[in-house]
C-alpha cells in the first residue's frame, strides 16, 4: 500500500473543504429552522403594520424613524425588518452557528477525526469562520428578501422617498437594500469572532452559544448607559444601525466606515484569540 | 513517484521508501504529564519497525491513547520527541498524516450525516487527495468494511458495531504507510473482530505498517508481530511476540509413575522449582533444551509416559508485567 503517488498527486485547489464546511451549516436542520423564523418576522411586522393603520384616525405614532416609511412604500419593510431584528434575533442565530463551529466538533469527536486528516488548525479556523459569516450573510438577506415580499404585497411600491427626503428608482432602492444587507453582515462578523474564541473554550456547543448571546447582550445593555459613553465608540453595536446612513442621499460613509473598522479590531482580536487558543490546546475529546 | 493518474488502490510493490531510517514511529523520552499534575506518558522510548504489526498493549488507564493522541498530534508532549514516519513530528504532520490512517479512541462522526456523507466531509478536508477519486474511494472504503448496504444510513442509527466499521473506512480513504488503530475492534461481535483480524493481515501484506491498540491480547497474540506493553504511563517491555513470550520461563512437566526418581534426575539436571504430584514431576526449564531431560530420564531408567513443555501464553506474561490483570490504572 504504497502513498506516495497520492501524495505527490496534484493539489486540488477547488475548496472542497470550504463546500463541505457550507454544506454542513446550510443543511443542518436547526440552521434552517432558524432562517424560517427569521423570514417570518418581516411576516408578522408587516402585518401588525398593515393592521394597525387600516384603523381610521391612527396617526402613525413614534418607533423607528423607518415605520412610518412604510405605509408609504413597501420597500421600507426591508429596512425596518432589519431595524427590528438586529438587536436580537440576527445576533442570536448568529451565536448559534458560531458556538456550534469548534464545540461542535469537538463535542461529536470530528474535532480529532479533522486534525488527522490532516486539517491544520489554523485552516480549520478560517474555514469555520467563512461558514459563519456566510450563514449570517444568508440570514441578513433572508430578513430582506422576505421583508421586500412581504412589503410588495401588503403596501404601495415606486419609487422610493429617501429619509433624506430626496426620491430614487425602485431599482436604485433595491440595489441599497442589499449594500444594507451586506453592511448588517459585515457588523455580525464581530459577533461570528466572539463565538468562534468562545467555541475554542469549551466542548459543550451549548454553553458557547450562550456565552457568545449573553457577551452581545452586555455589550448593547453598555452601549445602553449614558454615563460610559466615552466608551461607545469602541463598541461594536454602537454602529450596527448605521446602516440607515446607506438609506440617504447623499450616503453618509462616516459612520459606516468607523463601523466597518471596529467590525475589523473585534475580528482581528477574538480570530486572534480563538487561533491562540485552538493552535495550543490538547485535544482530548 | 511521478505517477500519471493517482488510483485508489495502488500496488504496494513500487513503494518507495522515502525516509531516513526503518521505523515508523519513533519516540525518545516522549512524556506527558496534564495539567493536573498526572504524568499519563512517561518517558517512554518506542521504536515501531516499518511493516510490523505492532501490538500496543496495556491495561485500561495505562496510557496507550494519550499516547496515540501524542503521535498523531492532537495533544502536545510536555517532554521528549517523536518521529513518525522518519519525520520529526509535529512539525512535519502536514506531510506525514496524509500517510496515516487512524482510529483514535472510538470512531468520532456527524450523527446527523449519513455514513457516506461523513466519508465524504473528511474526505473532502483531505488535500492530498484526488476529488475527481472521491467516489471511487468511499465506495471502495464501504465496501471493504463491508458498510455499503448501509451507507446512506444517518450514523446516528448505526450500531457500535457499524460506528466502529465506518471509523476503519474512514482509515482507508486512501493508501497509507501507517495505519494507526486504537481498539479497533471494540463492540464489534466475533464475526466482524475476525474480519479486522483479516483486514490488518491485508494491510500489513501490502506493505502498510499497522499500529495496533488493545487490551485484548488473544486479538494481538494471533496478528501481531512485535508487542510493546505499557503500565501506568510506562513501557514496560517492547519487542517481537516470540521475544516476549520468553521474557517469562517455560516448565517442563513429566507424567510418570515413578515420581520420586523422575524428581532425583530433574533435580541433578539442576532444574528449579521441582513440583511433585501424583501422577508428574513438573520443573523449571530455564536455559535447558527438554531433549536434555528425556535423555536423562530415559537413562535413569524412568519410564517417562508423556514429556510436555508448558510456555506460558501472552496473557500470562502480560499479567507478570503489570502485575495486575485489567484493572483500572490512576
Amino acid at each position: 500500500m504504497s502513498s506516495s503517488e497520492v501524495v505527490i498527486a496534484r493539489r486540488s485547489w477547488r475548496p472542497r473543504f470550504l463546500a463541505s464546511e457550507l454544506r454542513l451549516v446550510f443543511t443542518r436542520r436547526r440552521n434552517l429552522a432558524m432562517l424560517v423564523v427569521l423570514a417570518g418576522a418581516p411576516l408578522l411586522l408587516g402585518l401588525a403594520i398593515r393592521l394597525s393603520t387600516r384603523r381610521p384616525g391612527g396617526g402613525g405614532g413614534g418607533g423607528p424613524a423607518f415605520i412610518g416609511q412604510i405605509t408609504g412604500n413597501g420597500l421600507f419593510l426591508a429596512f425596518t425588518s432589519l431595524v427590528v431584528t438586529l438587536p436580537l434575533f440576527l445576533p442570536l442565530v448568529v451565536s448559534v452557528v458560531s458556538g456550534e463551529a469548534v464545540a461542535g466538533e469537538a463535542s461529536t469527536g470530528t474535532l480529532r477525526s479533522l486534525l488527522v486528516v490532516p486539517v491544520g488548525r489554523t485552516r480549520l479556523l478560517v474555514v469555520k469562520f467563512a461558514g459563519i459569516i456566510a450563514y449570517a450573510f444568508a440570514a441578513t438577506l433572508t430578513v430582506g428578501v422576505s421583508a421586500i415580499v412581504v412589503g410588495f404585497a401588503l403596501f404601495p411600491t415606486g419609487p422610493v422617498t429617501l429619509l433624506s427626503g430626496g426620491t430614487i428608482p425602485l431599482s436604485a432602492a433595491l440595489l441599497r437594500v442589499l449594500l444594507v444587507a451586506l453592511y448588517v453582515a459585515a457588523m455580525l462578523a464581530s459577533v461570528a469572532a466572539i463565538g468562534l474564541f468562545v467555541s475554542t473554550l469549551t466542548e459543550v456547543p451549548l454553553a458557547a452559544m450562550a456565552t457568545t448571546a449573553i457577551l452581545v447582550i452586555v455589550i448593547e445593555i453598555l452601549n445602553a448607559i449614558p454615563q460610559i459613553s466615552q466608551i461607545h465608540p469602541y463598541l461594536m453595536t454602537q454602529w450596527w444601525l448605521s446602516f440607515g446612513d446607506l438609506v440617504r442621499d447623499p450616503v453618509g460613509y462616516g459612520n459606516i466606515a468607523h463601523g466597518l473598522v471596529v467590525t475589523a479590531v473585534y475580528v482581528v482580536v477574538f480570530g486572534s484569540l480563538a487561533w491562540a487558543r485552538l493552535t495550543t490546546r490538547d485535544v482530548t475529546s | 513517484m511521478s505517477g500519471p493518474e493517482p488510483s485508489p488502490d495502488v500496488a504496494g510493490a513500487g513503494a518507495v521508501a522515502v525516509a531516513d531510517d526503518d521505523t515508523a514511529i519513533r519516540t525518545t523520552g516522549l512524556t506527558k504529564r496534564f495539567p493536573g499534575g498526572q504524568v499519563a506518558v512517561n518517558a517512554i522510548d518506542l521504536s515501531v519497525p516499518r511493516g510490523a504489526v505492532f501490538g500496543f498493549l496495556g491495561p485500561n488507564g495505562s496510557g496507550k491513547t494519550t499516547t496515540i493522541r501524542m503521535l498523531l498530534g492532537l495533544i502536545g508532549p510536555t517532554a521528549g520527541s517523536f518521529a513518525v514516519l522518519g519525520r520529526p513530528m509535529p512539525d512535519s504532520a502536514g506531510a506525514v498524516l496524509p500517510r496515516v490512517g487512524a482510529l483514535v479512541e472510538g470512531p468520532a462522526f456527524y450523527p446527523y450525516l449519513s455514513g457516506r456523507a461523513n466519508l465524504t466531509r473528511l474526505d473532502a478536508a483531505d488535500r492530498s487527495v484526488d476529488a475527481r477519486t472521491a467516489r471511487a474511494r468511499i465506495d471502495a472504503a464501504l465496501e471493504r468494511v463491508g458498510l455499503s448496504a448501509a451507507a446512506e444510513k444517518r450514523y446516528r442509527a448505526y450500531s457500535l458495531g457499524m460506528r466502529q466499521r465506518l471509523g476503519l473506512a474512514s482509515a482507508l480513504l486512501r493508501p497509507r504507510d501507517l495505519l494507526v488503530l486504537d481498539e479497533p475492534t471494540n463492540g464489534l461481535d466475533p464475526q466482524g473482530t475476525r474480519e479486522v483480524r483479516t483486514l490488518v493481515r491485508e494491510l500489513a501484506s501490502d506493505g502498510a505498517t499497522v499500529f495496533l491498540s488493545s487490551h485484548l491480547l488473544s486479538e494481538v497474540e494471533q496478528v501481531c508481530t512485535h508487542v510493546a506493553v505499557m503500565s501506568r504511563g510506562r513501557l514496560v517491555s517492547q519487542g517481537t511476540l516470540d521475544a516476549l513470550r520468553s521474557v517469562t520461563t517455560a516448565r517442563v512437566r513429566v507424567v510418570t509413575a515413578d515420581t520420586a526418581q523422575a524428581a532425583g534426575v530433574v533435580r541433578s539436571l539442576g532444574l528449579a522449582d521441582v513440583a511433585v504430584a501424583v501422577d508428574h514431576v513438573s520443573a523449571t526449564l530455564g536455559e535447558l533444551a527438554s531433549e536434555r531431560v528425556t535423555e536423562a530420564l530415559v537413562r535413569a531408567g524412568v519410564g517417562v509416559r508423556e514429556l510436555v513443555v508448558e510456555r506460558p501464553d501472552l496473557e500470562d506474561v502480560f499479567v507478570s508485567l503489570t502485575g495486575e490483570g485489567f484493572d483500572v490504572e490512576q
